[in-house]
């Protein structure tokens, strides 16, 4: 069944230099306790597509043309304020990207995520229970320290006191993850919740959030620009370029042997221990206030075609589960 | 075929131009100044009746209400207040300018020594410092004031002496931030003296900061001369001093309200259009200022 | 550690403190001209001057006059006014709670008005309610003291005959057992004088509190913006945290925070007008007779006054800075 699905979104950003077309029919989809992820160099539009989904694209500069955002079969885009907030809060939920700066500082951890655990997903909160008048106070603190528990945190008990800044990063994200599994979402959207870590932090984080897939029966979104931690955790890959999506694939599959001109180079410029020099992609990413005429990436594409500069291409069924945005594939032909 | 890009040209300025743009304040705050400045500079051939700024008395015309004549009304010896307020903007904005300059030529170099050469130097400007912060402003210039004869000239020398801190404080907060960074190791490498560096390197890199200020300080001196003027320990009559004027007004209130109300419109004006431009300075430099 | 940080702010507010009597007191010994005659005036004989002069103590080397005002300062003495014929300390304390009920109610009002105003201002970000107060900001900053209470004096006294001009009380004060007549008349049930105190207060407090309200208004709504902008808050309202609770208790912690900072600042300032606002409604306090001492050149008084509103400066900073590491563990931390 599909979690999440988004057909043809197209995004434009106003800014002082004149509009900038940041994503151009984007198409993607999340099936029940699948993890996809979203791989794509910086300033691609990655971050924009989880963005709109979660609904914090501030909305004037941020324009919607184009497209729905369909999570269990309601179209966020189309939702009022109201419900959106509340099937959002029940069944997504969010690990950002940067734990230094995602957390409260003023705050300890457990009154943060008291707070979330008790009134999350609600909008109006009596004034009694504001200043903690009620009871419940007592548990939710208690079942903070359970969820921290699972993820792992050493002595959750002592943690719950503490306040972010006397916490690592790799703690901070566990606390993040933590927060985010409060209300047993669905749909987790993580935009790059290890870029900010340590190397030796980030497996533990990786395997921390292998561990909840399984357990919890999660679908995951995983935005990501590193290929490896892509290939370790996720089930199908859509590769993202110039605001597109330029092609998906089961991981497997698409590492294997990826087929648009972009995905073939991004793994060839993943440095290996053995072999060839290092090799990147030449050129530059494009500039979304005056994009490429067609294909956004034909000026660096080594397979350039006439065709490629005049129409955009767009995203064919190659295979079973495959995709590719491509005109040397799209007439529906293999290589 | 030549692709014709969408991407707007603008230049730097331009960019400057659209935030200050967005603040139309800031354009009232600007011309308020610029009128008064200009008010200031032709006083004697603005003013009505030149003459009653001074010492002219005309008992006859006492206590007229405005008028045609005199749209401010006149005053208990007859001087029209119009004239006078007039020729008190000269005061107001010469105070100004002069407890700006002391405090900025006394306080910034101050606090340039004391963040760039640190060690014994640092320690000793900045505890002067904290000392004379540690009283508020228009109480330590109510102090100096009380020790010295009462005119114009030390009241203003009252002010810039409780001043100048606030500036050193800026001014060392500064250069403690950029004393750090590449361009001063450059050109300490190529072996600048010491002095070039710190006034050719690191202080034009606080003129944003320091001209929101000094923007903003113009207003809140203007305000204390008048307080002071207001308590009688300024410029003394028949000096047309706004604050003095308030001041001899007080007395005939509330039938004789011209004679205060104006001279107080005055002074908000043009602290107004200072604190107005002051503020849309800091706009337009994304600045942020104590 | 929190110990250590105290006490080590404690010396150096008395180091300060010591430098500050120094200043103040070269200052008004160093003078041009002679503070005797100053204050006897022309007329004087010689004699008298002398006189004058040798029971000032003005005739002694300077270190033995700062040796002598030094040794008065433990003993609680601040020397003779020359108008009151008594010590000055003890002018000071009868002074003192005027002085000090004018200025805690005008910051009270400050924070109470300005703080709710600053938020809502964020939150309503160039929309009407912002327009106006940023007017009223500008308005209060520029206005002069001086005038501004003339005006009100003029508006609800002359005019509409509501409130009394001058004074703090019109009939006999409540029963001294604070000095503070509002809480002295509440306390001895005594309401007439209650109400009667309360309506002499209404407009110097009002004068007074104008430039701090319009200040914290700004202040507090500049925050309130940073806030909303910042990832943790962004974060937040993510997860699913109710706005109000997300605004109310998170970001307004955070904000408070930086304008306590500004708090310190602005009760400085106000304490420099009050000298300003009590001479303009005949309030009893501390501030008119620091005018007056000034005014006829009672240098005992002068010096007096300054010192204590120096003492009182330094403690309340101080305070404001303990507070602040208090709300912000990162500070709280750091030391």
């Amino acid at each position: 069944m599909t979690v999440l699905g988004i057909a043809k979104l197209k995004i434009h950003f106003d800014t002082i230099d004149g509009t900038a077309e940041v994503l151009d029919d984007v198409c993607l989809s999340v099936n029940e306790a699948e993890v996809v992820g979203l791989v794509g160099e910086t300033g691609c539009g990655k971050s924009v597509t989880a963005k709109t989904i979660l609904g914090s694209l501030p909305m004037p500069p941020g324009k919607v043309l184009d497209g729905k955002i369909l999570f269990f079969g309601d179209d966020l885009l189309r939702l009022d304020k109201r419900d959106r907030h509340r099937v959002m809060s029940e069944k997504m939920s969010y690990i950002p990207q940067d734990p230094m700066t995602s957390l409260n500082p003023v705050f300890t951890v457990g009154e943060q995520m008291g707070d979330l655990i008790r009134w999350q997903g609600r909008r109006r909160i009596g004034p009694l229970e504001f200043l903690g008048l009620r009871r419940g106070r007592h548990n939710s603190v208690a079942k903070a320290v359970q969820l921290l528990d699972r993820v792992e945190i050493p002595a959750p008990k002592e943690i719950v006191r503490r306040y972010p800044i006397e916490l690592s990063g790799g703690m901070r994200q566990r606390v993040l993850i933590a927060m985010a599994l409060i209300g047993r979402p669905s749909l987790l959207i993580a935009d790059e919740p290890t870029t900010a870590l340590d190397v030796t932090i980030q497996k533990g984080i990786l395997k921390l959030i292998e561990e909840k897939v399984e357990e919890e029966e999660l679908s995951v979104l995983y935005i990501t620009h590193n290929l490896g931690v892509a290939r370790r955790l996720c089930n199908r890959i859509y590769v993202m370029y110039g605001g597109t999506i330029a092609e998906t694939a089961r991981t497997k599959d698409l590492l294997k042997a990826p087929m648009h001109p972009y995905t073939c180079g991004l793994i060839r410029s993943i440095p290996k221990l053995t072999g060839d020099e290092f090799k990147g992609i030449d050129g530059r990413i494009p500039d979304y206030i005056d994009p490429p005429t067609g294909c956004r990436f034909h000026p660096r594409c080594p397979q350039v075609m006439e065709i490629c500069e005049q129409e955009k291409p767009e995203l064919v069924k190659v295979e079973e589960d495959r995709l590719v945005a491509c005109h040397l594939f799209s007439r529906g032909g293999g290589r | 075929m030549e692709k014709v890009s969408r991407r707007r040209q603008k230049g730097n300025l331009a960019r400057a131009f659209h935030r200050f743009k967005k603040n139309p304040l800031s354009f009232v705050g600007l011309s308020i100044i610029l009128i008064m400045v200009l008010v200031a500079i032709l006083a004697p051939f603005i003013a009505p009746y030149p003459r009653d700024s001074a010492g002219a008395v005309h008992f006859k015309q006492m206590f007229q209400p405005p008028s045609w004549k005199h749209p401010f009304g006149t005053d208990e010896v007859g001087r029209d207040v119009l004239s006078r307020v007039i020729f008190g903007s000269r005061i107001s904005l010469m105070l100004g300018v002069v407890v700006l300059s002391v405090a900025v030529g006394v306080g910034v170099p101050l606090g340039l020594f004391a963040g760039y050469f640190g060690g014994r130097v640092e320690s000793v400007i900045m505890r002067i410092t904290d000392i004379f912060l540690a009283i508020p402003p228009l109480v330590l210039a109510l102090a100096v004031t009380a020790v010295l004869e009462r005119n114009l000239y030390n009241s203003m020398f009252a002010i810039a002496f409780t001043w100048w801190p606030w500036y050193t404080r800026l001014a060392y907060g500064e250069t403690l931030s950029k004393k750090e960074e590449d361009f001063v190791e450059v050109s300490e490498s190529l072996g600048a003296s010491r002095l070039y560096i710190v006034f050719r390197e690191i202080l034009p890199n606080m003129t944003s900061s320091l001209l929101v200020k000094i923007t903003l300080d113009m207003g809140y001196a203007i305000l204390v001369g008048a307080a002071l003027g207001f308590l009688g320990l300024g410029a003394q009559p028949p000096t047309p001093e706004w604050g003095t004027l308030v001041s001899l007004g007080r007395i005939h209130l509330p039938k004789m309200w011209w004679l205060s109300t104006f001279a107080g419109l005055a002074i908000f004006t043009t602290v107004l259009g200072f604190n107005l431009l002051g503020d849309g300075l800091r706009d337009f430099f994304d600045v942020e200022v104590e | 550690m929190r110990g250590t940080y105290l006490l080590y702010r404690l010396i150096y507010m008395v180091l300060v403190l010591l430098g500050v009597s120094l200043l103040i007191f070269f200052l008004a010994r160093v003078v041009p001209g002679d503070p005797a005659r100053l204050a006897l005036g022309p007329e004087a004989t010689q004699e008298q001057v002398a006189s004058l002069r040798h029971k000032l103590g003005l005739d002694r080397p300077l270190y033995a006059q700062y040796y002598v005002f030094i040794r008065g300062l433990f003993k609680g003495e601040l020397g003779m006014s020359l108008i009151t014929k008594r010590d000055v300390f003890k002018d000071l304390i009868q002074r003192l709670p005027a002085t000090l009920e004018l200025v805690v109610t005008a910051m009270l009002i400050a924070i109470i008005g300005g703080i709710p105003l600053g938020v809502l201002s964020a939150l309503h970000k160039d929309r009407t309610i912002d327009q106006i107060s940023r007017v009223f900001a500008f308005a209060g900053v520029s206005f002069p003291r001086f005038w501004i209470g003339i005006m009100f004096q003029i508006a609800f006294a002359y005019i509409l005959g509501l409130l009394p001009i001058t004074g703090r009380i019109s009939g006999d004060p409540p029963t001294h057992i604070t000095g503070l007549y509002l809480l002295d008349s509440l306390i001895t049930r005594d309401f007439p004088a209650f109400v009667d105190s309360f309506k002499h207060l209404v407009l110097p407090a009002l004068t007074l509190s104008l430039s701090p309200l319009a200040q914290i208004t700004r202040i507090t709504r500049a925050n309130m913006i940073e806030q909303l902008r910042k990832d943790y808050s962004i974060v937040m309202r993510t997860i699913g945290m109710p706005e109000a609770v997300n605004i109310y208790k998170y970001m307004l912690k955070n904000a408070f925070t930086s304008t306590l900072t500004v708090i310190g600042l602005l009760t400085g300032w106000m304490i420099g007008n009050a000298f300003v606002v009590e001479q303009v409604f005949s309030w009893p306090g501390m501030a008119r007779y620091g005018v007056n001492s000034v005014l006829r050149n009672d240098f005992n008084a002068v010096v007096g006054v300054t010192l204590v509103i120096g003492v009182g400066y330094v403690v309340i900073n101080l305070i404001v800075d303990l507070l602040y590491g208090y709300l912000d563990p990162r500070i709280r931390l750091k030391r």
